[in-house]
């Protein structure tokens, strides 16, 4: 670890605080309905999309109401995604001539890009048409990203609001969300890229002859416009194979600082928007607080792993970490950090394949997506995983002082703590049990790229991102198979929607209760005691559901690795 | 909740053309008129012909030029559609070698590499990045230690004084943005052309 390493990172959170206050201040008047600078401009274009759907802009929906429309929505997008991938062959914008893409493949596709999780089966520049590209992929990461903070504000407006039967109205919030929002940022997003290098052209690959004399096929495409979006929707879904490692995709050092900011800018700025619409900003900077301490102790393991290196290859008298699988540009430090961001965020894009990490540099982005990706997280899915913990802990510290349960103003009783416990239980239940399921398939261990402990963290990465809408893979996996197809197809559903639909029961219930004013017994949920109290049944409940698999796979694999044992 | 049917079918399609046609095609025409070298992939041209692109690494065998780094990529088996081959530094296809920390491959491959540049340089330590397969297989830059490394060889093969060669590394070279972001390196495909160009006068 060195000094400039350390001021790399810091210089990266104090970038993120900074946006946090205006960015929230932005996204709370676009939910309110407010006017902001650009509502000349998209004013009218929001107009005509409410006169074609025949939405009714001032009429609000129920929870129940605002969830099917949420739901069908998704019903829509996946048979465009599907549609779009199965005829790409017939289709424009095809230079590359790729086929029709498999069954199994575009159903786990599309499905990965519906739940906001960009679990890449498909190979990017090498399976995928330019149109696919655009309407498939770049499509669906504006509106699973704009799914995510809308459902985000439902739960929000349900601790703001007081005596209300109505959450908002699903139609305006993600057509504002997508219009007011995500949009202008991309559109200035993207030039900033093409400016750092990354192609944006219709243009078929490029036939170059190195001057060695050799032909070489360079991938092109859209590619800034679709980078633009992956990474401020936290989907992570590569243009192409190698993520955001591949020269194209992320080609400067500055280009990487500000890719990991956009990973972070909406979720947390949504913590601002939440302190700002229960009334107290300092609501919102307690939740940061949370996802800070996490992160911050995340970051200092995986950089340490990974500036330590692997014993094995110290052996051979090689100094400087481990770069095996890392880009020189980056180096160790914006590859770990890159690495801690994205598992934390429910991003997934990568600038270094975790697949080659240290184990224990590895065990970190396991752990940030097996708590739920509650640090910073999903833009939106963080908020709102982040708020059933704070549920939770508000819960127990009630039990132990024996003070009513109550947050922002609202008392939290039985429905909401079944409804956060039901939340929390059900990813551990999938991605344990998948990976219990496939370790004891002999055709799913066949899928595995390393062998010994390595192989089954493969396995246990893969349905644990798939699981928490992450995307990023321990890469040697062979994912592409019908098996992994279809069971990583239901860990991203059920992870997705199993979280999203008691988080919005929770909304439902919150906004109909009478709002109470803080007594002498209610326990102050701002500061560094909550914080602590927060950050500890977030590690218990974690780590009691998955520390006996970490230590099969990860543990294991580093006391081996010490011991100079290959595999 | 049947109410909901209308918008969901015509508020997506509305909001599909916007983000999935409008947006990236209106992107394209700005973006190639703004930035038209990178946008269409910062190629590089020497007579006429695309000999690459900046941004994207190439293999280099000869030792008249510096080499990159080993590269995991691969292509499928001309005979058996079914299978890959290695093809270093394929660009329509990227991706790591994905191996482990207690992979064998991993350290059989390491050792390999290590006795091999070992036996070229004696005098200096390998640098790590020589060694180890980048994430994209298409890495375009090497450490300045590991462009050092390789000084004598190219020196050697092209019969110019290794002081020349060292001072075309020392030119190459890019530090750090603002002092402060991302490493030190030299990028090779840039390196080599300005050295081709150098001993061509």
């Amino acid at each position: 670890m060195t000094v400039i390493g350390w001021i790399q990172i810091l210089l990266f959170c104090a970038v993120i605080v900074a946006l946090t206050k205006p960015l929230g201040w932005y996204m709370t008047r676009v939910f309110n309905g407010e006017r902001t600078f650009l509502s000349p401009v998209l004013r009218p274009l929001e107009s005509a999309i409410y006169r074609i759907g025949g939405v009714d802009e001032r009429r609000e929906q129920h929870w129940l109401t605002y969830t099917v429309a949420m739901l069908l929505f998704h019903v829509g997008g996946f048979l465009i995604i599907y549609g779009v991938m199965r005829l790409q062959a017939v289709l424009p914008f095809n230079p590359a001539g790729q086929s029709a893409v498999a069954e199994d493949l575009s159903f786990n596709t599309a499905i990965s890009f519906l739940t906001n999780t960009n679990w890449q089966n498909y190979g990017g520049e090498s399976t995928i048409s330019y149109l696919v590209q655009m309407l498939g992929l770049t499509h669906q990461n504006f509106l699973s990203a704009a799914t995510g903070i809308v459902l985000a504000i439902a739960l929000i407006r349900g601790f703001s609001r007081a005596s209300a039967r109505t959450v908002g109205n699903f139609w305006v919030d993600v057509t504002r969300c997508t219009l007011y929002v995500l949009l202008p940022l991309c559109i200035v997003y993207t030039l900033f890229l093409v400016w750092q290098g990354i192609p944006q052209t219709l243009g078929p690959y490029v036939e170059a002859t190195t001057l060695e004399g050799a032909k070489q096929t360079i991938a092109v495409g859209p590619v800034a416009s679709q980078v633009a979006i992956k990474m401020l929707g936290t989907n992570g879904g590569g243009f192409f194979n190698a993520n955001a490692a591949h020269p194209f995709e992320n080609p400067t050092a500055l280009s990487n600082l500000v890719q990991m900011i956009s990973i972070f800018a909406l979720g947390a700025a949504l913590t601002n928007v939440f302190g700002r619409m229960v009334g107290n900003q300092r609501q919102g900077w307690t939740i940061l607080a949370v996802m800070g301490v996490l992160f911050i102790s995340g970051v200092a393991v995986t950089y340490w792993a990974e500036a330590s290196g692997s014993t094995v290859l110290n052996a051979l008298g090689l100094t400087g970490g481990n770069m095996e699988g890392k880009e020189v540009r980056f180096g160790i430090v914006a590859s770990a950090l890159f690495a801690v961001i994205t598992t934390a965020a429910s991003c997934g894009a990568v600038n270094a394949m975790h697949d080659s990490f240290t184990a224990l540099g590895g065990m970190i982005p396991l752990i940030n997506m097996q708590l739920g990706e509650i640090i910073v997280g999903g833009v939106g899915a963080g908020l709102y995983g982040m708020l059933l913990f704070v549920v939770l802990a508000i819960f127990v510290a009630g039990l132990m002082v024996g003070r009513t349960p109550e947050y922002v103003g609202k008392k939290i009783e039985a429905r909401e703590v079944k409804m956060a416990m039901l939340a929390i239980l059900v990813l551990p239940l999938m991605y344990l049990g998948w990976t219990a399921v496939a370790v004891v398939l002999p055709s799913a261990v066949a899928s595995m790229a390393n062998a010994g402990p390595h192989g089954f963290t493969e396995v246990l990465y893969a349905f644990t991102s798939a699981t928490a809408n992450n995307g990023s893979a321990f890469g040697g996996l062979t994912g592409n198979t019908f098996f992994y197809n279809l069971t990583l197809a239901s860990s991203m559903f059920v992870g997705r929607f199993f979280m999203i639909i008691p988080a919005m029961a929770i909304a439902g219930s919150l906004a109909e209760k009478k709002s109470i004013p803080p007594s002498a017994g209610t326990l102050p949920t701002t500061g560094g005691l909550f914080v602590g109290l927060v950050v500890g049944v977030i590690l218990i409940i974690g780590g009691l559901t998955f520390f006996p698999a970490l230590a099969l796979g990860p543990i294991v694999e580093h006391l081996a690795m010490t011991a100079g044992t290959v595999f | 909740m049947l109410k909901e049917i209308r918008p969901a079918i015509l508020v997506l399609l509305a909001l599909t053309l916007i983000t999935g046609l409008i947006y990236p095609l209106a992107m394209t025409v700005v973006a190639g008129t703004i930035f038209p070298a990178q946008a269409e992939g910062s190629l590089i041209t020497r007579n006429g012909q695309v000999i690459g692109s900046a941004l994207i690494g190439q293999e280099f065998k000869d030792d008249r030029y510096f080499h990159g780094r080993p590269s995991a990529t691969s292509a499928a088996d001309p005979n058996d559609s079914t299978k890959t081959v290695p093809a270093p530094y394929n660009a329509a296809n990227s991706s790591g070698s994905n191996l482990g920390p207690t992979s064998k491959a991993l350290a059989d491959r390491v050792k390999e590499d290590v006795d091999k540049l070992k036996a070229e340089n004696p005098a200096q330590a390998v640098p790590v990045d020589l060694v180890t397969t980048s994430a994209s297989g298409l890495d375009p830059d090497i450490s300045p230690e590991a462009a050092l490394f390789q000084v004598p060889r190219v020196a050697k093969a092209r019969g110019i004084s290794e002081d020349r060669v060292r001072a075309l590394v020392a030119t190459a070279t890019n530090g750090r943005l603002i002092g402060l972001l991302g490493e030190p390196r030299v990028n090779v495909l840039a390196l080599n052309l300005a050295l081709d160009a150098a001993t061509a006068r």
